[in-house]
């Protein structure tokens, strides 16, 4: 995945979106478990952060929403970002300001985990 | 405790060896646990027999006069939970406390196992403590779970709850010749993992256990299971091997949590695990929906899905029996529950 997008890095995201569609060889099973950076949300819900890992560009900003009715929390594993707790409907933001791959898990809920990808 | 269920428990006791389940009709007796079952545990042979709750002719009555004594587990009341599940967790837990002090005999003392709270807000945990007020046992006994740690990494449980306790609020404590001992498996949990008991509190529970004579009962209790039921779910403590090793030594050993909302058990060799059900809202059975989380049921079958775990100590067998109730009627619960997740 990301050797494909790393050669069109720099380009406007609909170029990017575009590049995906057509490269895709086979079809995914799960439309849910790659994100591109139109998509700068995570939805959290059934203990699931989707999708799981989420493509964006330097400098833009990543809401969670938690859909769940359970609350969850979003903490990089790095110490980069932590969010308070979020109960249902309560969002998260995050503003990514350098490339990099972000692991983050629900520290309520270590099973949950995503990742977040910024170039 | 009443006559009849000493009768029963005396009546088990020797008929251990001639009469024991075996494994598999221990777990098909599982499915009855709604009803109210008397676990007799010796020596990890377990035996069980249905028990009739019968009326307290001896309520009041101080069982203690032979060291027998009982107390009872209560978990998961998740106070200011307020969804589909159940719109109002308080009632419940009043339910649960008023069946406590409907009991024939008064048990010793309460276990909460922990997820006091949903949130850890200050009134979440000042409207537990009111309600907590009412019951009849003179002392209970907290473990957080990972609700209660959501806002301050546990500071404000510890302030309230932890006095006398270590780290992330474990301690232990004997009584009439049963070593009970606390741990906190919901601290520092590590991305992808699961329950965790870390080093620190490994290390100070191996010299807590350290000389005390192999025949001393041993209680166990924490929030999540010290087992693994469902790893996908996070159901288990990645580091409970450790700390069983610690216990193996020990004739009799029961371990009690929480987490999980519904009842599972387990014996091996002279340890038995058992779970509670929460007095807040049910959860799926392991691999039952797409995750855990509150379950809902319809709302006249509420109270029989949740429910509070009396434990009475015999010194005559050093045995522990485990009774779970429901909070409503004692009807048997089907095994396996129909509805979904809300």
């Amino acid at each position: 995945m990301t050797r494909k997008n790393g050669w069109v890095a720099g380009l406007a995201a609909p170029v990017m979106i575009a590049v995906m569609l057509l490269s895709a060889g086979s079809p995914r099973v799960a439309a849910i478990d790659q994100g591109s950076a139109a998509n700068a949300e995570v939805k959290i819900d059934n203990f699931v952060f989707g999708p799981q890992t989420l493509t964006v560009p330097v400098g833009a900003t990543v809401t969670w929403t938690n859909k769940d009715d359970i609350p969850h929390t979003t903490v990089s594993t790095d110490g980069v970002f932590k969010s308070k707790v979020m109960d249902t409907d309560e969002k998260f933001s995050y503003t990514f300001t350098k490339a990099g791959t972000y692991s983050y898990f629900c520290s309520v809920h270590p099973k949950m985990t995503g990742k977040v990808v910024v170039q | 405790m009443t006559d009849k269920k000493q009768d029963l428990i005396d009546q088990k006791l020797q008929d251990l060896n001639n009469d024991g389940v075996d494994r598999r009709g221990f777990l098909k007796c599982m499915a009855w646990a709604g009803t109210g079952l008397v676990w007799t545990l010796s020596g990890g042979v377990p035996v069980s027999r249905a028990f009739a709750k019968s009326g307290g002719k001896d309520a009041g009555k101080d069982a203690s006069k032979n060291g027998d004594f009982s107390f009872v587990q209560i978990s998961d009341s998740h106070i200011g939970f307020n969804k589909p599940a159940n719109p109002d967790v308080t009632a419940t837990l009043q339910v649960a406390i008023d069946k406590i002090n409907a009991m024939p005999h008064r048990p010793e003392f309460i276990i909460h196992t922990g997820d006091l709270s949903q949130l850890s807000k200050p009134s979440e945990f000042d409207t537990l403590d009111q309600v907590l007020k009412g019951v009849s046992a003179k002392q209970i006994y907290f473990v957080p779970g990972e609700h209660d740690m959501l806002t301050d990494n546990g500071e404000q449980y510890l302030q309230r709850y932890g006095k006398g306790t270590k780290g992330s609020g474990w301690y232990s404590f004997d009584q009439k010749g049963v070593h009970f001992v606390g741990l906190v498996n919901v601290a520092n949990l590590k991305a992808g993992g699961m329950g965790s008991l870390g080093h620190e509190q490994l290390e100070w529970m191996e010299d807590d256990l350290k000389g005390r004579s192999a025949s001393t009962p041993i209680v166990l209790f924490a929030h999540i299971p010290l087992w693994t039921i469902y790893q996908d779910w996070g159901w288990g403590t990645d580091d409970s091997e450790q700390a069983l090793a610690y216990v193996k030594r020990f004739g009799s050993v029961t371990v009690l949590n929480g987490h999980i909302h519904q009842i599972m058990q387990k014996i091996e060799g002279k340890v038995s695990f058992h779970t509670a059900m929460s007095t807040a809202f049910p959860q799926p059975a392991p691999g039952t929906a797409l995750s855990a989380g509150p379950m809902k049921v319809p709302a006249d079958q509420l109270q029989r899905v949740l429910g509070i775990t009396d434990v009475s100590y015999l010194v005559s067998g050093h045995s522990l029996a485990i009774v779970d109730s429901p909070l409503g009627d004692s009807a048997p619960l089907a095994s396996g529950n129909g509805a979904g997740r809300s």
